[in-house]
This record gives structure tokens, sequence and C-alpha cells, in this order.
């Protein structure tokens, strides 16, 4: 319990005293995640919405493995991305491995079974309505996926964000792949990790304080554009 | 004039998993006016509708249409018994057909509130179609299936769940639709809205086309024994 408090303060503290770490590597974990959530929604919304509109061969096997790689432990999947990084590894000769870019990628393949899992659902739904009368009026495979994109973007903000509040918290696959390098890959959850295992409690605590808010104002922030976007009409 | 028409169902059957929801169905879809298709609920009258607007597919016979299937599917149109919203404004929702046909965006929100004017909802440009009343969800329905000018319009029940009043609002963009040239297909349980718009009736029944004549016909001196009972309220299968 007294930890809990000195974690408290300690967070207050950090953000208050303008702590120079505390902000680099806040500004660093954001950085990292919001660059794997843009480019994993890229990936995962617009097929989200191709397997909802579109029958074919392997359609529910594809369903069915998104499903089940939204439990990959992300641990493995930084060995794995750590194995093709590495200097051996087949994209070695890039450089990659201990930078911010090899924890993005990280993310991004931790994030895209759950951003297209959920917006899977949403948008089955969806075109579930939708159905005959696109099909009526002739939408094309293209406008009847970005129709669904478009009319589903509320659903599909509530995927994003899940995608959002697993990539910020994840911390396996970022150690792996970043190497928790300080003033280069050290990110809030890595920090976290070794400061714990420092034995500074209330410095760990205070950071994860610092984390979750971190989270919350994300989630507000994003929640209010959409709000705005719409405002009485929904 | 209408490079669609006439229109050939023969022998056309719908079946879903191995039980027959209609057919075998002869029909020919042709000259102008409204048609209306009536019958005992499950006669198979949406079914049959959208069996012809090429929703359901055939089990057997086929449909054919004066041009190629391809040019076919985007002279119709079709208004659903439960009209489906797109969720957006319902100004969107009217722009929606004619933007897909790429029309430019100006010349398509001009079209969109005009029609928006037409059926009562202007100053509801901006409002999510999806939070409209019933009737108003209709009318928008079908403004939005006539807003790309079909040469064939298929509704089901168009005035189902409506007050008088928008019935006839409903009834009076029918008739300038058929007045513009648009060939209806249409059906309903309002026998009096059959009489007031109808130039010929196809009398459904268990999945079967079971009378087809002109409305004057039908109404006064059905032929049928099931269409005379049906007429007189009675209950028919
Ligand atoms: N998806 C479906 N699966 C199985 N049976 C169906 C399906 N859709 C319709 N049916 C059956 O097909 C028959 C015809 O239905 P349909 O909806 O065409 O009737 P209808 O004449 O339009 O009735 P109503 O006047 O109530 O609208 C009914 O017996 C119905 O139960
Ligand atoms: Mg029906």
């Amino acid at each position: 319990m007294n930890d809990l408090w000195d974690g408290l303060i300690n967070a207050a503290w950090l953000v208050i005293s303008f702590d120079a770490d505390l902000y680099e590597i806040a500004a660093r974990s954001l950085r990292v995640t919001l660059a794997a959530l843009l480019i994993a929604s890229a990936i995962a919304l617009p097929l989200a919405a191709l397997l909802a509109v579109q029958r074919f061969r392997f359609r529910r096997a594809t369903i069915a493995v998104l499903n089940a790689l939204m439990g990959l432990p992300p641990v493995v999947v930084g060995l794995i991305v750590y194995v093709f990084l590495s200097r051996s590894g087949p994209f070695g000769v890039l450089g990659l491995l201990f930078t911010p870019t090899a924890m993005i990628i990280a993310q991004v393949i931790i994030i895209v079974p759950l951003i297209a899992s959920i917006a899977h659902q949403s948008l089955r739904e969806l075109w579930a309505e939708y159905h005959d009368l696109l099909i009526s009026m002739n939408a094309g495979r293209v406008q009847r996926i970005i129709t669904l994109l478009w009319d589903g973007r509320r659903a599909l903000l509530t995927a994003a964000l899940a995608g959002f509040g697993r990539g910020v918290g994840e911390v396996g696959a970022i150690m792996i792949v970043g190497g928790n390098i300080d003033h280069l890959t050290r990110v809030m959850t890595t920090a976290i990790a070794l400061e714990t295992g420092k034995g500074n409690f209330a410095l760990a605590l205070g950071l994860g304080f610092v984390l979750i808010a971190l989270s919350i104002m994300v989630n507000l922030a994003i929640h209010r554009l959409s709000q705005t976007e719409t405002e009485g009409r929904w | 004039m209408s490079a669609l028409l006439p229109m050939r169902a023969t022998g056309a059957c719908v079946h879903r998993r191995g039980k027959r929801l209609i057919g075998p169905i002869d029909l020919v879809l042709d000259g102008q006016g409204i048609t209306a298709l009536i019958g005992p609920n499950g006669a198979g009258k949406s079914t049959l509708l959208k069996a012809l607007h090429g929703l359901e597919r055939l089990s057997a016979g086929r449909i054919e249409w004066a041009c190629p299937q391809a040019r076919a599917e985007q002279l119709q149109a079709f208004v659903f018994q439960t009209p489906v919203m797109l969720r957006r404004s319902v100004l969107d929702n009217l722009t929606y057909p004619l933007r897909l046909v790429r029309t430019p965006r100006a010349a398509a929100r001009a079209a969109a509130a005009e029609w928006c004017a037409r059926i009562g909802l202007e100053g509801m440009e901006a409002r999510l179609a999806t939070v409209l009343s019933g009737g108003e969800k209709q009318k928008l329905a079908l403004a939005r299936a006539l807003i790309t000018r079909p040469q064939v319009l298929f509704l089901d029940e168009p005035s189902a769940s409506l007050d008088g009043r928008a019935t006839r609002e409903i009834e009076a963009l029918l008739m300038l639709a058929t007045g513009a040239g648009t060939r209806i297909v249409m059906a309903t349980h309002d026998m009096g809205q059959a009489r007031r718009l109808a130039r010929e009736v196809v009398f459904m029944r268990s999945g079967e086309v079971h009378e087809i004549a002109a409305a004057a016909t039908f109404f006064d001196a059905p032929r049928t024994d099931a269409a005379r009972a049906f007429l007189a309220g009675d209950i028919v299968d």
C-alpha cells in the first residue's frame, strides 16, 4: 500500500518537475505505438471489410487464423522478428535490430490480428444490414468496402483503440527487438520493467501511473475527435 | 422506348435448403404502369420480387431482360419491405446511388436536395437517416430508388406502416414515376391501393402465380375461387 502511495507521489513529481527522461520515453512510447497503429489500421481495416463482403475459398480459414493470432504471445512475435532482423537473418542487412523501427514492426504484427478481428465482427453485422441494398444498387467490390469502412467508422475506432491499448502496454516483444537502450529504444513499459528489476518500485509505479494516464488521454482525445465530427447526427 | 422490357421469366424457381419458396413461375413484364403483386402472407411475393431483381439465385428456370444482364441490373431499382438506411445523413443517402454511377458531386447534391423537398424532408438534409420515423424512412428509400430514374422499379409494400397521408404522398410519387416512364412492380396488402394504382394484378398463392389479369377485371370478376376468397377477406393459403 505504501508503495502505491509512493508511486503516485513519484508520478506526480515526475510530471510536474518536467523530468526530461520521462518526457523522452513517454514521447517515444507514443510515437512507436501510434506509428504501429497507423500501419496496422491501414492493413487490418480494409482486410476486415474485404472478409466481410467477399466470399472466397479460404475466407473462413483466414478469419479463424486471425482470431487465433489475436492471442499471439508478444514475446514469441518479438523472438521471430528478432531472428528475421538479426545480423545473420534475412533482413539483417537493413540494420534495423535495436531501433524504434524494429519495435514498430513487432507491434504491427501483434495488433493487426486484434484490430482485424474486432473490426470484422462489427463490419460483418453492418454488411448483413447493407447486403441486399448495395447489391441492388450494383455497388462494386471496392465501393462496398469503402461504404462499410465509412459507415462503420465508429466501430472501427473502437477496434483501433483496442489495438492502441495492446500496443502501448506491450513489453515482451519490444524488449527483445528494441533492447531497451537508453535514449534510443527505451519506452514506458521497458523502463518500468527495468526499474522494477533494479528494485526501484516507487519509480516503476510512478512510470506505470503516467502510462495509464497517457493511455486514457489518447482514448479521450480520439473519442472527442469522433464526437465533434458526427455532432448531433449519431 | 424501354431498353429493359419485355422481361420474361420462364419456369423460375427459388429453393432454400431443399425447400421450394417459389416456382415454377412464368411471367412476362411489358408495357407501362404498375403491376400489383398480391396474395396472402408467405405466398412468395417478396421472394419473387427479389428473384426478378436478381437478388435471389434461381434454382431452376431463367429470367431474361431485353438487354444484356449487366446493363439490365443498372436500369432497375428496389425498395425493400423494411427500408435499409445507410448510416449517413438524409442527403448522403440520396446522393449515394448517384455517386455510385459517378455523377459529379455538385449535381448529385442538387438532385438530392430537390428530392428531399419532394418527399417533404426539407430541413432534415443533415439528419442521420437511421433516426427518421418509419414513414420518413419509407419515403427516403423510395426517393433514393427513384433518383437514378430506373426503367423498372420493384417495391415491396411501399406503404406498409404508413398513415393515410403518407400513403397518398407515396402513391403520388409512384404515379409521377410511371408518368416519367418507370415500370413498377409492387407487392401490396392494401387492396384499395392496388385498385387505385395498378393496371395489372398478379395474384400469388403458395409460391405460385395463381392468376394474372387486368386490374379492372380482377377486382370485379376474379376468375379463380382462391382470388375470390382472398378479395372477400377469407383466409387463403
Ligand atoms: N431466408 C429464408 N429461408 C427460408 N425460408 C424463407 C426465407 N425467406 C422466405 N422464406 C419463406 O418463403 C416463403 C415466401 O416468403 P415471402 O417473404 O416471399 O412471402 P411474402 O409473400 O412476401 O409474405 P408477406 O406478405 O408476409 O411479406 C415463406 O414461407 C417464407 O417463410
Ligand atoms: Mg413480403
